[in-house]
């Protein structure tokens, strides 16, 4: 397998849209692509999988959930059980309704915040983390595609420009 | 393709922007000098924010005697303005949020600074229980943390404690909400920097955001989860603000309308202040493309909406305090003797800036005007603070023992720290304006093509002149896709027969029932002039046709043009 990449810049989310299209019908593989904003179905056209993020939002939501019920009913059932305002406080259960808000709080504060986490990590964006999009115009109105070169690099280019592209470079893999 | 939008929908971004414009236009705050309007905005709410401080360390060096409250009244200013800052902070959520889960495309060109102002509103009000609690450096006894006077644990049943898990909540959700959605505009200026520190820290702030294509799925999925997770979040908020009073027994408080009639209040005040900041923003850093006389007047809308909330809350509790028959009912902050009594002007000031004043925005040609709107808005803001001065003053005013009847001035410490808190706020959402870019960019590109006023204009009518393409691509672009129109224009003619407009009369088409006068113009520019031509068309035609003008499919054939061009012919 060669070592090289082909750079194809775009100037249309149409236009890209298709060309990846085209791209992997030729089998070619598209490594990665560099978009300034949202272009909706472009992970379907790169056979992306689904991403399962809500799914851990939900987990961590139950998980908060369970924190809540935990630690009130330590802190006001077990614990140091109080009179408060005549509220009963015999048993999780008599004083739940009371707990309501802070249950619901908690599952959102877990929820919302483990998920961003998640997202964080697996997108790999933290502080003091260096970009990775190969040309500045990616996040201004150009949308970039990174196509793996295997067998004939002339052969891709000119496929590649027929796609539409308006610039192509040929890198070496970084 | 999938950027269609109906042509009754008007344009949401004007000026005919493509993307490049939207990066220069939203850049061009950071990366420009401020002028002298902003410097002397910002000395003045510096000034009113170091005054606050100063109050506000009066107050914790000497303790809240200080503050005008007394015996019966025991709650005024402090309380007052942080419910009133908490409502502020509603509308962010509500737009980014709300709005996304109802896939309202207006909210992209607001959403970013509705949110900053929620986040700093927050910030003023999270202040004013802070500083309540007199001693604040026992503060940390709301924490659910075992403490050094034995195993004293924080009440749980309390709806105080509730507020403090609900606004930390509230607080950081949305900061990490905001941020998540900063980070790929972070990125369009770091991308854009020509100074080295310029680019160091928007390198840092964008936390190397790179936009892959996998990124930009995760980002979408997250943002939704977020507005579905905030969304009863910011209901919750305000519901359990309102348990403050609600769960006391306060004649006036104790009332179980608190919770709705709260949240729409805060929404009403919240999106209030959204449009008078925005006004003035659109202005000052040149975005009147994005912040437009459609974002205007939906908010105007939904002002009118919740308005119309309060005001019914407002009746009916007028209406339950006469109708008890209950002496006390008749001090509390909605009744006749609150109307009569000595705050009498608190009483009206509420009604007008609330009831009254907001009730024109029914007429279009106000909510539409943006002087009015910020007339408008300013009254609510008013009017806002007096319902909870109102709703805490006028019903601690009087109780069950006539001999503890008062009244509450506040001190010049009072004062103080609320002017204190709107410097701040201002500090805050002038630098904020100075640094961050304030539209949430990367949204408004994604929507340009279908709500741009250009890509709308030359969708609906696509021979209009268009303007001038400023890139080379937007040539190659129209070049192709008029190639192709021409193509089908001619086979359309052979099977129709050409009309030679030099030597032949043309018809007046508009005769034809369903062919106005655009769509006889747009037939002339395809080259159909007669009525001959016209009898000619068959299901073929009227599909080439379609395909060709792209507007009112189908109508060709419903309204029979052939039938009616032979009638004509004869």
């Amino acid at each position: 397998m060669s070592s090289k990449v082909i750079h194809a810049l775009y100037d249309d989310d149409d236009v890209l849209m298709n060309a990846v299209k085209e791209v992997r019908a030729a089998h070619h593989h598209i490594e990665e692509v560099y978009t300034p904003f949202p272009v909706h179905g472009l992970e379907k056209a790169l056979g992306l999988a689904t991403t399962r993020i809500a799914i851990t939002a939900f987990m961590y939501g139950v998980l908060g959930l369970g924190f809540a019920i935990w630690f009130l009913n330590l802190i006001m059932i077990q614990d140091w059980p109080q009179n408060i305002g005549g509220k009963p406080s015999f048993s999780f259960a008599e004083n739940m309704p009371a707990f309501v808000p802070i249950m619901f709080e908690m599952t959102v504060f877990f929820s919302a915040h483990l998920m961003v986490i998640t997202f964080y990590m697996r997108s790999k964006i933290w502080p003091f983390r260096k970009a990775e999009n190969p040309d500045p115009r990616t996040t201004d109105d150009k949308f970039l595609m990174e196509v793996a070169v295997d067998g004939n690099e002339e052969e891709l280019t000119s496929f590649l420009e027929n796609t539409g592209a308006i610039e192509i470079t040929v890198k070496e893999k970084h | 393709m999938g950027h269609y939008e109906a042509p009754i929908r008007e344009p949401i971004i004007v000026g005919d922007k493509t993307w490049h414009d939207v990066t220069v236009d939203v850049a061009a705050p950071v990366e420009g000098k401020a002028n002298k309007s902003w410097w002397i905005a910002f000395i003045i709410a510096l000034t009113a924010m170091l005054w606050g401080f100063g109050a506000i360390a009066y107050t914790i060096g000497t303790g809240i005697g200080v503050w005008g409250l007394n015996n019966k009244i025991n709650w005024a200013w402090d309380i007052t303005n942080f419910v009133w800052w908490v409502g502020i902070g509603h509308a962010g959520t509500l737009i980014s949020a709300v709005l996304l889960l109802f896939r309202q495309k207006w909210r992209m060109g607001i959403n970013r600074s509705a949110e900053a102002m929620t986040i700093f509103a927050v910030f003023q009000a999270g202040l004013f229980p802070l500083i309540h609690m007199g001693r604040i450096w026992n503060g940390f006894y709301t924490l659910p943390i075992p403490n050094q006077l034995g195993s004293l644990w924080v009440n749980f049943n309390s709806p105080l404690l509730w507020d403090v898990f609900a606004i930390s909540t509230y607080l950081t959700v949305s900061v990490v909400f905001w941020w998540t959605g900063l980070l790929p505009d972070f990125a369009m200026i770091r991308d854009r920097a020509t100074k080295p520190f310029q680019k160091k820290i928007y390198s840092l702030v964008s936390f190397g955001w790179s936009g892959r294509a996998k990124d930009w799925e995760r980002f979408e999925e997250v943002s939704l989860v977020l507005a579905g997770l905030a969304t009863p979040l910011v209901l919750s908020v305000h519901t359990i603000v309102s348990f403050d009073f609600a769960t006391s027994v306060i004649p006036g408080w104790h009332s179980t309308v608190y919770p709705p009639y709260f949240v729409a209040g805060a929404v009403f005040s919240g999106f209030a202040m959204v449009q008078t900041l925005l006004l003035i923003m659109r202005k000052v850093s040149n975005l009147e493309g994005y912040i437009t006389r459609v974002h205007i007047e939906n908010m105007n809308k939904v002002i009118l909406v919740t308005g119309g909330i309060v005001t019914v809350a407002y009746l009916s509790e007028f209406f339950v305090a006469w109708y008890t028959g209950s002496s006390y009912e008749d001090f509390t902050y909605l009744s006749w003797g609150a109307a009569t009594g000595p705050y009498w002007w608190a009483f009206w000031a509420l009604i007008i800036c609330n009831a009254v004043i907001p009730q024109l925005l029914w007429v279009k040609k106000i909510r539409t005007n943006y002087t009015w709107t910020f007339i408008i808005a300013i009254f609510i803001n008013i009017g806002m603070w007096f319902e909870r001065f109102d709703i805490i003053v006028i019903n601690l005013s009087r109780g069950h023992l006539p001999s503890t009847w008062t009244q509450f001035s506040p001190t010049f410490v009072d004062i103080g720290i609320f002017l204190g808190t709107l410097g701040f706020f201002f500090v805050l959402f002038l630098l904020y304006a100075r640094a961050f870019p304030v539209i949430a960019q990367a949204e408004v590109k994604s929507i340009l093509k279908s709500s741009g006023d250009n890509y709308k204009r030359e969708r609906d009518n696509p021979n209009a002149v268009k303007p001038i393409p400023t890139e080379p691509k937007k040539i190659v672009k129209e070049a192709k896709s008029d190639v192709q129109a021409d193509d089908r224009a001619n086979s359309l003619l052979e099977s129709i027969g050409t009309f030679d407009i030099k030597t032949q009369q043309p018809d007046d088409l508009k005769k034809v029932k369903g062919i106005g006068p655009v769509m006889e113009k747009t037939l002339n520019q395809i080259g159909i002039y007669s009525f001959d031509q016209v009898s000619k068309m068959t299901k073929k035609e009227y599909d080439l046709l379609d395909s060709i003008t792209d507007s009112f499919p189908g109508r060709a054939q419903r309204d029979d043009w052939a039938g009616q061009a032979n009638k004509l012919k004869s």
